[in-house]
């Protein structure tokens, strides 16, 4: 018999019951909760006047609509304010564990996860946000759900779900100067599409990322959404342990011990079998842009904007050109910037603010560029950032330094583009209206954001000046 | 849940790939705390010239006459045909709340992201999921033809109309039952509540480090 693959082992081992139509019940571990996904499920349960079947199961925090300054106003939106005041509501009503808007720990639902120790190995984790995929960087199975799915796991502990497909992404060489995991996961979508993934829970393993630090591999597992995929895992090593060591929710002591000889069995064997395997080779991959309205629109920092190959893709082609205000044959280095956004699930850690800070320390943000903002992803990442003194430098150079939350991710709160406004961030998607109604949003590394406020464009940071006031 | 068993109903072309959650209910309407109410909001970016607000009075609101929804012989369709991906992007179940809340109850596209289509079916709306040659030429039709409907035939899996030889699509036994028999899926789950419990007493003893009090 083939071995079993990291996704069959973490299935296997939460499998309570299967039915006969190809179907599985299988037990959640952890169930993450943010205000925008959750009141119609805490509704329902007092709709059918049902119990929270394990209340430290869950934990809650709210994210998408908190402003991200000027946070002792209170929200000032009201509709924004009465769905994070439904949030806590709910939470003291039902018993849950909520980290508050004032809770020093607050931050990005998948960001304070792994932070706090609450997301481990091994897990089944889900949460209504389809980027709770982040999570499996740790070598749990965790995936995004809708609103009656986190009503069913709040009552049972339990989802009723179909196995996917194994695929495994295998991603080998050495990294180019200034190409980070961003750029790695922007190229994949750009190889196998936005529905790529469709049907799989992808496993992604290689030397390459083996190299990689747990926050980058965070970034990768983040954006497996967009290519369709709701799984990204990547097997537990010596990184996901050390990471995990000392986390305020890790196990301790002597179950600390117990827990790590576990986890350490959480990769697929040698002889598993899968339905897909990719090859990826690093060496190849330049710093990415996005241009278009789908992240799988997307070349490197030397590219052009492509003309289409046929005529079905002609007309997908050009709405994305005409909502972004772009033409086949321009150099994505001749794209100018009017916003710069730094922040969301995907690059607001710490890592993220100190590779950016680097590019920025010394120089001052271009004079076309109307608003350059740092939104760390949590409390505890913008704690450290100015204990060393990041948050300096990049105000000095024309940044604004936030508070933590979604924010210009998804505009929620009062962080949005107006209408025609370009925007390179760090964020995960460039759907049209993402980042508000009219705003054209170029997805890119904390590197390049970081470039491109200080030039104006978007620029391989390689040619920055070094004296560029 | 409602159930839907046979339905009947004007087809509407939109004609993209990659329709996003994002396109279907924009961000601004999330902060809703109920599950109704979201149909006038559906697709608010491509239906309306300005910028929408939850809990604004939509009569009023200067209209895209070019988006599908807006034309006279698409107002009332109930069938929505698109192309491949639909629904990819976020896990809102506010999408397929605003579908369903406008008057969709089937959707056709060449393909559909996981958790949207997942959605669909907790929401009481079929999605279908055809080659693309079938769906070219519906959508052949549905411009040629006004008013053009389709008659899904749920329990045998097949969608008619008079111009067309019979589709057959394929769904799984347990979602075509879900839907058929509108059926509540937490109480299915609580049947197996003494499996649960022993499964987590076993889960307990192997792993204490997942049962800590937060
Ligand atoms: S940062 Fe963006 S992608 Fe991440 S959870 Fe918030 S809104 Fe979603």
């Amino acid at each position: 018999m083939a071995g079993k693959t990291l996704y069959d082992k973490l299935w296997d081992s939460h499998l309570i019951h299967e039915n006969s139509d190809g179907t599985n019940l299988i037990y959640i571990d952890r169930q993450l909760i943010h205000e925008v996904t959750s009141p119609q499920a805490f509704e329902g349960l007092r709709i059918a006047n049902r119990k929270i079947w394990r209340n430290s199961a869950n934990f809650a925090v709210p994210d998408h609509n908190i402003p991200t300054k000027d946070r002792y106003l209170g929200i000032t939106d009201p509709i924004s304010k009465l769905q994070v005041d439904t949030l806590s509501t709910n939470c003291s009503e039902f018993k849950i564990k909520e980290f508050s808007m004032n809770n020093p720990s607050q931050g990005i639902v998948h960001i304070i996860g792994p932070e706090q120790g609450l997301t481990l190995p091994g897990m089944t984790i889900v949460c209504g946000d389809s980027h709770t995929s982040t999570h499996g960087a740790l070598g749990a199975l965790a995936f995004g759900i809708g609103t009656s799915e986190v009503e069913h796991v709040l009552a049972t502990q339990c989802l009723i779900q179909k196995k996917s497909k194994n695929m495994l992404i295998n991603i080998n060489g050495l990294l180019n100067y200034n190409v980070t995991a961003k750029d790695i996961i922007l190229y994949i979508i750009g190889r196998i599409g936005t529905a790529g993934g469709t049907g799989y829970a992808i496993e992604f393993s290689g030397q390459t990322i083996q190299s990689l630090s747990m926050e980058s591999r965070m970034t990768i597992c983040n954006m497996t959404i967009e290519m369709g995929a709701r799984v990204g895992m990547i097997a537990v090593d010596q990184n996901t342990i050390e990471y995990l060591q000392n986390r305020t929710y890790a196990p301790s002591g002597l179950n600390w011990k117990k827990a790590v000889t576990s986890w350490e069995n959480l990769k697929s064997d040698k002889d598993a079998n899968y339905d897909k395997i990719i090859e990826i080779d690093c060496s190849k991959i330049n710093p990415m842009v996005t241009w278009g309205t789908s992240p799988e629109m997307v070349t490197n920092i030397n590219g052009i904007i492509p003309f289409p190959k046929n005529e079905k893709l002609t007309r997908s082609l050009q709405n994305a050109l005409d909502y972004m205000g772009l033409k086949s044959g321009t150099a994505i280095k001749d794209i100018k910037l009017d916003k710069i956004f730094i922040g969301s699930c995907t690059n607001a850690r710490i890592e993220d603010l100190r590779i950016a800070s680097k590019i920025v320390k010394g120089k001052k943000i271009a004079k076309n560029i109307k608003l350059a903002m740092v939104v760390p992803g949590s409390g505890p990442v913008k704690k450290q950032a100015e204990l060393e003194g990041l948050d300096d430098i990049f105000i000095k150079a024309g940044f604004e330094w936030r508070d933590p939350g979604c924010s210009m991710c998804l505009a929620m709160n009062d962080d949005f583009l107006e209408i025609g406004e370009r925007c390179a961030s760090t964020s995960n998607r460039n759907f049209e209206g993402r980042q508000g109604k009219g705003g054209r949003t170029h997805l890119v590394s904390p590197i390049m954001a970081a470039s491109a406020a200080i030039e104006g464009h978007f620029i391989n940071v390689s040619e920055l000046r070094k004296d560029k006031q | 849940m409602k159930k839907i068993k046979l339905w009947e109903g004007i087809v509407a072309p939109l004609d993209r790939q990659n329709v996003d959650t994002d396109a279907i209910i924009p961000k601004q309407f999330l902060k809703s705390i109920y599950r109704t109410g979201l149909g006038n909001y559906l697709f608010d970016e491509w239906r309306y010239l300005d910028y929408g607000e939850l809990g604004q009075d939509c009569r009023k609101r200067p209209i895209n006459k070019e988006f599908i929804l807006n034309k006279n012989r698409f107002k009332n369709s109930s069938i929505l045909l698109s192309r491949s991906n639909f629904g990819c992007g976020s896990s809102r179940e506010h999408a397929p709340w605003a579908l369903e809340n406008f008057g969709f109850k089937v959707i056709i596209a060449e393909s559909f992201a996981d958790i949207f289509y997942n959605n669909c079916f907790k929401n009481s709306i079929l999605p279908i999921t055809l080659s693309s040659v079938i769906i070219d030429n519906l959508f052949n039709l549905t411009w040629d033809n006004w008013g053009f409907t389709l008659k899904i035939d749920l329990k045998n899996q097949t969608i008619t109309n008079p111009l067309l030889k019979t589709i057959q699509f394929d769904i799984e036994e347990f979602r075509k039952m879900a839907l058929i028999k509108g059926l509540d899926e937490i109480g299915q789950t609580l049947i197996y509540s003494e499996e649960i419990k022993k499964f987590e007493k076993k889960h307990k003893i192997e792993n204490p480090w997942l049962f800590n009090i937060l």
